[in-house]
């Protein structure tokens, strides 16, 4: 099992949610982040006082899948994240040692 | 048939001409109905507002502090109006009338219901000016926010009302030295824009800039509520300065519409005034253009036309804008919300154009007219500038006195940089302006 972290460009949230439910992920968790990368921040302007803003606002979209899934959901990602220009984010993949669904008890692949 | 006569004048009198015929002490139903409507106009500047204007320029933790202010200011003003400030504005001083009015009117005594000032009811008249007295010292707390111990608020705008706000308006409207001399000021440039201006100015050096001034980032938190806000200033002053003619004529009719080009043309001014200077043209600019525009066009509005107007809200955009750039990034006194350069520039500068542009020989740019006994331009002018300049000295010794004695009363003007850091809303109301 793995858990999947990607971080990407918040208006691309739905594409990407639309895809993955497709491949038949059956949840996700999201969090507004912020952050830079090599995008760095932007400038902001009041009444002539300029500020710089470091971070960028981001979504992170956490997943945790199977092995058998993993090269697709990271592909769909991708594809579905992607504008092509700089700040479109990363894919992070780590491994999950236990799953444990609170309801029923369930473990690791049932808990999926 | 000479009673016929009579009869027929009489009653074409009555269809034609019975309001001309009302005597002074007479109320006017249409005046009043305008002024009531003003007041509540008026009012409805500082509460929402202003309140929600300068509640979005600071930062998130300091949020509740400013509208708290503007709704202890609006308390406090009421109660000191109340008490004697109407009095001492608007009453007869006696031998001492040229500098302040007297205490007859004390506790509001013999305004009654039939007490009757010009055409409207005196508790309209009175209740009118008493929400001009509200928003004056609500708008000098821009120059010291985030920083100021409430107590000091508290003490500031009993005592600032008492020693600045109520002899300036006695000098400008209630019969006192600037007033006779002919000054015009028709809705406050020197009584509110430059009083609030100057004693924030003067506030913001003596308090000290706010900690990390100029180094940290200090952007505002929420610019819809400043838009928002500013939305309802500008509707507002069609109270502050069409109400200001005392009666629902064309005199307040002509303000209004001057008010309204004014405003409009200062906020595009300034737009095309950021444009150039930094390339994008910023919600906050156009509002405070807008702003700077309505407080220079303040004293001018009973006296000059709309092409006069345009030209005012022209420079009124342009002169603040730069007022504004320099003040904070050139001489870097952290007045925070601006108020000298938007309100003391904008109140000098239309109290000084109102000169100007009330003369009745400039062709399409003519006015009104100037005050009573006054033929030119120079001879007005000159009288506009000694209004100017007493209003500055005078606010500016008499503000700096006051906070003087006032950190000696409450130790201190300024909370801790500890404090400061964890944000006004905690340290002094122990509330959050946000829960989210």
């Amino acid at each position: 099992m793995k858990m999947i972290t990607a971080i990407i460009k918040p208006f691309r949230l739905e594409d990407v949610r639309n895809a993955l439910a497709e491949l038949g992920v059956s949840g996700m968790t999201v969090t507004e982040v912020k952050g830079f990368g090599r995008q760095k921040g932007h400038t902001e302007l009041y009444r002539g006082a300029e500020y710089t803003v470091d971070f960028q606002p981001k979504v992170k979209i956490e997943v945790a899948v199977g092995i058998d899934l993993l090269d697709q959901v990271i592909e769909s990602i991708t594809e579905s994240a992607r504008t092509g220009k700089v700040g479109d984010g990363k894919i992070f993949v780590q491994n999950i040692e236990t799953v444990v669904r609170i309801r029923t008890g369930e473990m690791d692949a049932d808990a999926l | 048939m000479r009673f016929n006569t009579m009869k027929l004048l009489f009653g074409t009198l009555l269809l034609i001409g019975l309001p001309q015929l009302g005597f002074a002490d007479e109320i006017n139903a249409a005046d009043t109905a305008w002024i009531m409507t003003s007041t509540a106009l008026v009012l409805f500047m500082t509460l929402p507002g202003l309140a929600l204007f300068y509640g979005g320029l600071v930062r998130s933790r300091n949020v509740l502090s400013v509208l708290m202010q503007c709704f202890v200011i609006s308390g406090i003003a009421t109660l000191v109006w109340l008490i004697c400030g109407y009095s001492l504005a608007f009453t007869d001083g006696g031998s001492s009338n040229d500098i302040i009015g007297g205490l007859s009117k004390v506790l509001f005594a013999g305004v009654m219901e039939d007490s009757v000032s010009g055409t409207i009811p005196e508790s309209s008249f009175a209740l009118f000016q008493m929400t001009f007295a509200i928003i004056t010292p609500a708008l000098v707390i821009g120059g010291f926010a985030e920083r100021i111990k409430f107590s000091v608020v508290v003490w500031f705008t009993v005592l600032w009302l008492l020693l600045v706000y109520i002899p300036v308006t006695h000098w400008v409207w209630g019969g006192g030295w600037l007033g006779q001399m002919g000054l015009l000021d028709f809705a406050g440039g020197t009584v509110v824009h430059i009083t609030a201006g100057v004693a924030a100015l003067v506030a913001a050096m003596v308090i000290g800039p706010r900690t990390g001034f100029s180094k940290v980032p200090m952007p505002p938190h929420n610019m819809t509520l400043t838009v928002t806000g500013a939305g309802m200033l500008w509707v507002g002053w069609f109270g502050f300065n069409g109400g200001s003619a005392l009666a629902s004529n064309g005199d307040a009719a002509m303000a209004m519409l001057v008010t309204h080009i004014s405003a409009a043309t200062a906020a595009m001014t300034w737009l095309v005034a950021e444009k150039i200077r930094f390339g994008k043209p910023t919600a906050l600019g156009v509002v405070t253009g807008m702003v700077a525009g309505l407080g220079t066009i303040t004293p001018a509005s009973g006296y000059v036309g709309p092409a006069g107007a345009l030209v005012i809200g022209v420079l009124a955009g342009f002169v603040c804008f730069n007022a504004t750039m320099f003040l904070k990034g050139k001489l870097k006194i952290d007045d925070s919300l601006d108020v000298f350069p938007v309100h003391g520039v904008g109140g000098i500068l239309g109290t000084l154009l109102a000169a100007v542009f009330a003369a009745p020989t400039i062709g399409i740019f003519s006015g009104q007219g100037f005050a009573d006994g006054i033929n030119s331009i120079g001879e007005q002018f000159s009288v506009q500038v000694i209004g100017v300049l007493a209003t500055i000295a005078y606010t500016a010794v008499v503000t700096y006195v006051l906070f003087k004695v006032i950190s000696v009363i409450c130790g201190g003007l300024r909370v801790t940089e500890d404090e400061e850091a964890e944000g006004l809303d905690i340290i002094s109301h122990e509330e959050r302006g946000y829960d989210l």
